[in-house]
């Protein structure tokens, strides 16, 4: 009941978005679209009903802050190009069968664990396959053209990698606890169970180096620490993939020339503000012209005559930019802590899970989803060098939508389980 | 496990935390500076589709700055004209979209763009923009006068120099011409090689270029000498020869001249440098400042004008100003030499302010401000801001440059049926056969119209010869009478 409620609101606020965007520029799109509003409510509507079909103890708040977020995303894209969000919306509706799909196939996500290392090797071919095959955009591999559609395999890997973890760490956590022996006063497993680690670590910086994908590689090696850190409560571990992650991202930095213009962008993207350090200034002047209110949902400048936008790949990267010009402090502020409200609510599946596999796999989902949401918002506004990775729920874009409900149907049913057992 | 949860989710607070103060930073704190960097994109949309105000002469009618307007997939973008090309571009300025904006473009930007916060102005542009309609700026009527600017156009045609000039009881500039100009067309195609360009034709002498005055300064020497009642003009002064001697060094009159004792007036007529170096020694550095100062030296010129565009008229160190009391050799400063340096703009103010008896009015360039339903939302009013000197010295200082036109260094100066005040300075600039010439006027002596202030830079002419003639001109041209001698 309190699920429903929750996206009763939700698509309250929605209703007004998508009125504010009509009224700010009726000149340009039709009246019809505004059933958006009424077609979103109905569709999750009828996800709320799966739900409670199929995980009856399921977290009430996960599904309508995802529902929000979607919500949010869909009206900013909208307004930027109403061709996109009829995309983006048959993406949503996409989302949501694979979602309710996950739920009723799979119902418990114990069931996964037996596939630890078919998973694992998965992800491995994703990424392999994406390497070899994909298609280079803006100077990074990150797309894999299958049939019509551009997949984006990091995604996934990305999902699939905390599943792998999660079931490979649970085993082993307390022979990665002991000190097998000791270098130098630290206490050091033994070799052959850290040898997967340190393969995941590999792989990370080889989507560095290879696929140039500093955004990936950021986030899978930030959930590979996180959830070794969260299996084994040693920080030397973090410390240890950190030393590791720097001497990489050194050695790349200097190796390969994407990545080293990017951070030579984020350290000085003035010095060429009309070609590398466009993007980034672009977007901190939207930012800044949003102002603590902001210009109102659809009466910031974002697409010129011709239909390009001002800031470059506004509708994935540049989501966060736009909807801050848009909406102001006030409504970015608002998106973050929808974010910060989502891990919350996540962490806590995570601390009242029963068992070992489902608390790290609810820890590695929801920190997954902070993570990404962090590298991406936290590269627009320059704290960090830019990447290319979606904003999830809110960004543009396909594999992100059907990834990130895969991820919240995972979440749950642990959730779903861990009320059961209680 | 449940340790290294909360742990983590402490961690995703602070980044989120941190996320938000960032936004905050750039949002309110770095705002401003980067709503108005040239990168800025949309800034630059949002300015094409205003539809800026007029700017017209002083007649109300002639338009100095227009529109182009243009569509394009719905959108309206206006770009701007300007009708009279280099004839108006140093003070009008321009606006343009990649390279920023200069003069009266820039200084009443606020009403050109209708961003001012006059309220009639306020609810007109709130109003167009609730209608999606195209926000217009309000019209800036200007006091120039195009017959005055043409005229200094012309006269300055192949020279280097400025043309300023005023109306004594108002302040209202009539024109500013500064030579080489250049078409602001160009600035919006080609920049770079404007700015490049030799003779520096994007600086505006008129405001910014700053000029040993030479003789013309003598006007204020005379100024403080008789409103201090050290002199009347038939005071006696002995000349003493070609030259005397002021701490150490000759200082001489021009060419071979000698004189013996003469009349103050008689030395303003001729220019006899020995007089005034001495009236300089007698009245002393404060005095002298004192009265600098009340004609507007040392401080920025209190025009309604970009900032970055004006220059202070004073006395100069190695490009620094220095403030009043500062060692200097008096005696040298009293005949405009020294460390003087000062506008075309400061020199017309000193014209114009003994042509209206010693009262100093604010310097304008704007008349009035209309909204495009043509309503009045400003109206420049005279602004007297210094009484310099009683109306008595302003007469007699103007009776002085009377005969300096009238039988003087300043004859070029003279038209027929109209009696003109003025006077001639020539600095040397240390290169033989290079002077820097300047001629002030102002006109009817009885009851002043206008005064103006010439400089010719880099001519071996003297002021009367190049720098009168042109004066004249624009006097002739304003007041429509008259012929040049």
């Amino acid at each position: 009941m309190r699920e429903l409620w929750n996206l009763g609101w939700v698509g309250g606020l929605t209703a007004i978005g998508f009125l504010s965007v009509y009224t700010a520029r009726q000149n340009e799109i039709s009246s019809a679209s505004l059933t958006y509003a009424g077609v979103f409510l109905a569709v999750f509507g009828l996800a709320h009903i799966g739900v409670r079909a199929g995980l009856p103890h399921a977290d009430p708040w996960l599904m309508p802050l995802a529902a929000l977020l979607c919500a949010l995303g869909l009206t900013e894209i909208y307004r930027l190009s109403p061709t996109l969000a009829r995309d983006q919306s048959v993406w949503v509706v996409i989302g949501l069968l694979g979602f309710l799909a996950m739920i009723f196939l799979v119902r418990d996500h114990r069931r996964l664990e037996p596939y630890t290392y078919l998973l694992a090797t998965t992800a491995v071919g994703l990424l392999a396959v994406t390497m070899v095959v994909g298609t280079t955009v803006n100077g990074a591999k990150l797309w894999l053209r299958v049939g019509g559609v551009q997949v984006q395999p990091g995604e996934f890997a990305k999902l699939l990698l905390v599943v792998f973890l999660a079931s490979y760490l649970r085993e082993h956590r307390e022979v990665l606890q002991m000190a097998h022996r000791r270098i130098l006063g630290v206490g050091l497993p033994a070799a052959r169970h850290l040898g997967p680690l340190a393969l995941m670590a590999g792989v990370s910086l080889g989507v560095l180096g290879i696929m140039n994908d500093l955004g990936t590689a950021l986030l899978l090696f930030g959930i590979y620490l996180a959830m070794i850190y969260v299996a084994t409560g040693r920080h030397l571990y973090t410390v240890l993939g950190l030393g590791l992650f720097a001497a990489g991202s050194w050695a790349v930095y200097h190796g390969v020339a994407h990545v080293h213009e990017r951070f030579q962008v984020w350290i000085d993207p003035w010095a060429h503000p009309h070609t590398s350090g466009y993007q980034v200034i672009q977007s901190i002047e939207a930012i800044a012209d949003g102002g603590v209110f902001g210009t109102g949902l659809g009466r910031s400048l974002q697409v010129l005559n011709h239909g390009q936008t001002i800031i470059p790949a506004v509708q994935t990267d540049g989501i966060y930019a736009a909807w801050a010009d848009e909406t102001g402090l006030a409504g970015a502020a608002g998106l973050l802590l929808i974010y910060l409200l989502f891990c919350y609510r996540g962490f806590k599946i995570a601390a009242i899970a029963g068992d070992g596999f489902s608390k790290l796999l609810a820890c590695g989902l929801t920190f997954a989803f902070g993570l990404q949401a962090f590298l991406i918002v936290g590269g627009i506004i320059r704290l960090i060098p830019l990447t290319g990775i979606t904003l999830p729920f809110v960004s543009y874009g396909g594999s992100s939508i059907v990834s990130n409900f895969m991820m919240l149907a995972l979440l749950l049913m642990v959730s779903n389980r861990a009320v059961e057992r209680a | 496990m449940n340790r290294q949860i909360a742990s983590l989710f402490r961690l995703s607070a602070v980044a989120f935390a941190v996320l938000i103060t960032l936004t905050a930073y750039w949002q309110i704190w770095a705002a401003d500076s980067l709503a108005t960097r040239r990168d800025n994109a949309r800034l630059v949309y949002r300015q094409l589709q205003i539809r800026r105000g007029l700017i017209y002469a002083s007649n109300g009618q002639t338009v100095l700055a227009a529109n182009h307007e243009r569509r394009r997939n719905g959108l309206h973008l206006f770009l701007r004209r300007y009708p009279f090309g280099p004839l108006f571009a140093h003070s009008v300025g321009y606006n343009t979209v990649g390279n920023g904006r200069t003069g009266l473009e820039l200084a009443e930007n606020d009403y050109l763009t209708a961003s001012n916060s006059d309220l009639s102005t306020v609810v007109s542009r709130i109003g167009s923009e609730l209608q999606g309609e195209t926000v217009t700026g309000d019209d800036v009527v200007t006091s120039l006068s195009v017959p005055a600017q043409r005229a200094a156009q012309a006269g300055m045609a192949g020279k280097v120099g400025a043309v300023v000039a005023m109306e004594p009881s108002t302040g209202r500039i009539l024109a500013m011409y500064s030579s080489p100009s250049f078409s602001p067309k160009a600035v919006e195609q080609n920049f770079p090689k404007l700015s490049r360009t030799s003779g520096a034709p994007l600086l505006n002498r008129a405001t910014q270029g700053l000029y040993a005055p030479g003789s013309t300064f003598k006007t204020v020497t005379a100024a403080a000498a008789l409103d201090t009642h050290l002199l009347t003009p038939d005071s006696i002064i002995d000349a003493r020869g070609h030259c005397i001697t002021v701490q150490g060094l000759p200082l001489c009159n021009a060419g071979t001249e000698s004189f013996g004792p003469i009349t103050l007036d008689v030395a303003l007529t001729n220019s006899v440098n020995t007089v005034f170096a001495q009236i300089g020694q007698r009245l002393g550095q404060n005095r002298l400042e004192e009265y600098m100062t009340r004609f507007g030296f040392f401080s920025e010129p209190p025009l309604t004008y970009p900032s970055d565009e004006m220059n202070p008229s004073g006395l100069y160190h190695n490009g620094h100003q220095l403030k009043p009391g500062a060692p200097v050799d008096v005696a040298r400063v009293a005949i405009g030499q020294e460390r003087l340096a000062v506008t075309p703009l400061q020199m017309a103010e000193v014209a114009a302010t003994i042509g209206n008896g010693g009262e100093r009015m604010r310097p304008t360039l704007v008349d009035r401000v209309t909204s495009p339903s043509g309503d009045r939302v400003y109206t420049q009013r005279p602004e007297p801001l210094e009484h310099v000197m009683s109306q008595q010295s302003a007469q007699e200082l103007t009776g002085m440059m009377q005969n300096v036109v009238d039988e003087g260094t300043g004859t070029a100066a003279r038209l027929n049926g109209l009696t003109v005040a003025g006077k001639t300075g020539t600095a040397e600039t240390g290169v033989t056969g290079v002077n820097t010439a300047w001629f002030i006027a102002f006109a009817p002596v009885t009851d002043p119209k206008i005064a103006v202030a010439v400089v010719v830079e880099h001519t071996p002419l003297f002021g009367g010869q190049v720098s009168a003639p042109i004066a004249a001109s624009v006097i002739e041209a304003y007041l429509g009478q008259g012929v040049a001698q």
